[in-house]
């Protein structure tokens, strides 16, 4: 029960973002013609938010099977190095294990990269209610968006900022965290850099191509701090 | 035939998602040691990534637009600001989201 209410405790500021996120997601794809059936089955089965909404342009479009493979592959890259960076973390996670790397998204990665559960909680149990959780919040806000339509009962203009908070409060955990700030700047600034040249749309790969090449390039400068200020 | 086709562009969709999220495990989960130069990226690379979600989530922020940025701007300092004196995520996300729904709706 401790584990249940302390994964619970971690995912609610996700459970307010997906489920707010999930509702916009069923509306959109409501309104092309896709009902509950659909919503459900992109929710649960590809299960990443902003692929998802550009999957609606897709099948209404009704692209071809390579152009949709491509585009998810552009999208949803960066995937690839959050498993990177997961390895060890993951590392003897046993039978949830599967599911874990399934359900790695921008959300539940923020979740679980960094913070350690108790001591006292079964990691591997902490990490699949955190990710079976958020799973349930995305799939559930995306049914209810394809079942209400457009009848929203409040203005929930600028609610979607609570991914962006999200993001923030773990970043500035990180920086606590951490006594080089290297990385994170690194990480900034590559974004900053790429967005002003290839624009909102296009910047996400460049970004992490360059971010991950000049923290190889820093690498025996920052080791190098690394064992200076454990020595 | 227009459903067929749908269903199987979800399903190529499903299935690459997929393949990018097991990859790195596939290729580096196994009994074999990591490379070092893997398990670098892994402990730098979480920071670096933060940094560009934080930027990903305002790339649409205007800063030659009706707003300057500002709603964003205010209300991501009221998060970081409160998240270093409280420490509380669920404080932090909530008051930056709700300042920043009244900025976006009423004030600006």
């Amino acid at each position: 029960m401790k584990t249940v209410k302390y994964a619970l405790l971690q995912t609610l500021p996700v459970m307010a973002g997906y489920l707010v996120l999930g509702l916009g997601f069923g509306v959109l794809l409501q309104s092309k013609g896709y009902g509950v059936g659909w919503a459900f089955a992109m929710g649960a089965l590809i299960y990443a938010g902003s692929m998802q909404y550009v999957a609606i342009d897709l099948l209404a479009g009704g692209a071809s099977l390579i152009s949709a493979a491509l585009m998810t592959l552009m999208v949803n890259a960066r995937h690839l190095f959050y498993g990177v960076s997961m390895l060890e973390r993951y590392r003897g996670m046993g039978p949830v294990k599967p599911y874990l790397i399934f359900a790695l998204t921008d959300e539940t990665y923020s979740l679980v990269c960094s913070k350690d559960p108790p001591a006292d909680l079964d990691r591997r149990w902490v990490f699949f209610l955190i990710s079976l959780l958020d799973h349930i919040y995305w799939v559930t806000g995306s049914v209810l968006g394809a079942l209400v339509g457009q009848a929203l009962p409040f203005d929930a203009t600028g609610i979607d900022f609570s991914m962006t908070s999200l993001f923030l409060v773990v970043f500035t955990e990180q920086w606590r965290g951490s006594q080089d700030h290297t990385a994170a700047l690194v990480g900034l600034g590559a974004s900053l850099v790429c967005l002003a040249v290839f624009g909102p749309s296009d910047f996400l790969i460049p970004a992490m191509v360059l971010m991950t090449l000049l923290l190889i390039l820093l690498r025996p400068w920052l080791e190098r701090r690394k064992e200076a200020a454990h020595g | 035939m227009a459903e067929l086709h749908s269903v199987l562009l979800v399903a190529v969709i499903a299935g690459v998602t997929a393949v990018l999220r097991f990859l790195p495990f596939a290729a580096f989960g196994g009994g074999r040691p990591t490379p070092r130069i893997i398990l670098y990226l892994a402990r730098v690379l979480p920071c670096a990534i933060m940094g560009m979600l934080v930027i990903y989530c305002l790339r649409n922020v205007d800063l030659w637009g009706a707003s300057h940025g500002l709603p964003e701007l205010l209300a991501g300092a009221v998060v970081v600001g409160l998240h270093l004196w409280k420490h509380n995520t669920l404080l932090s996300i909530a008051a930056g989201t709700a300042l920043y729904m009244v900025l976006v709706q009423v004030v600006f």
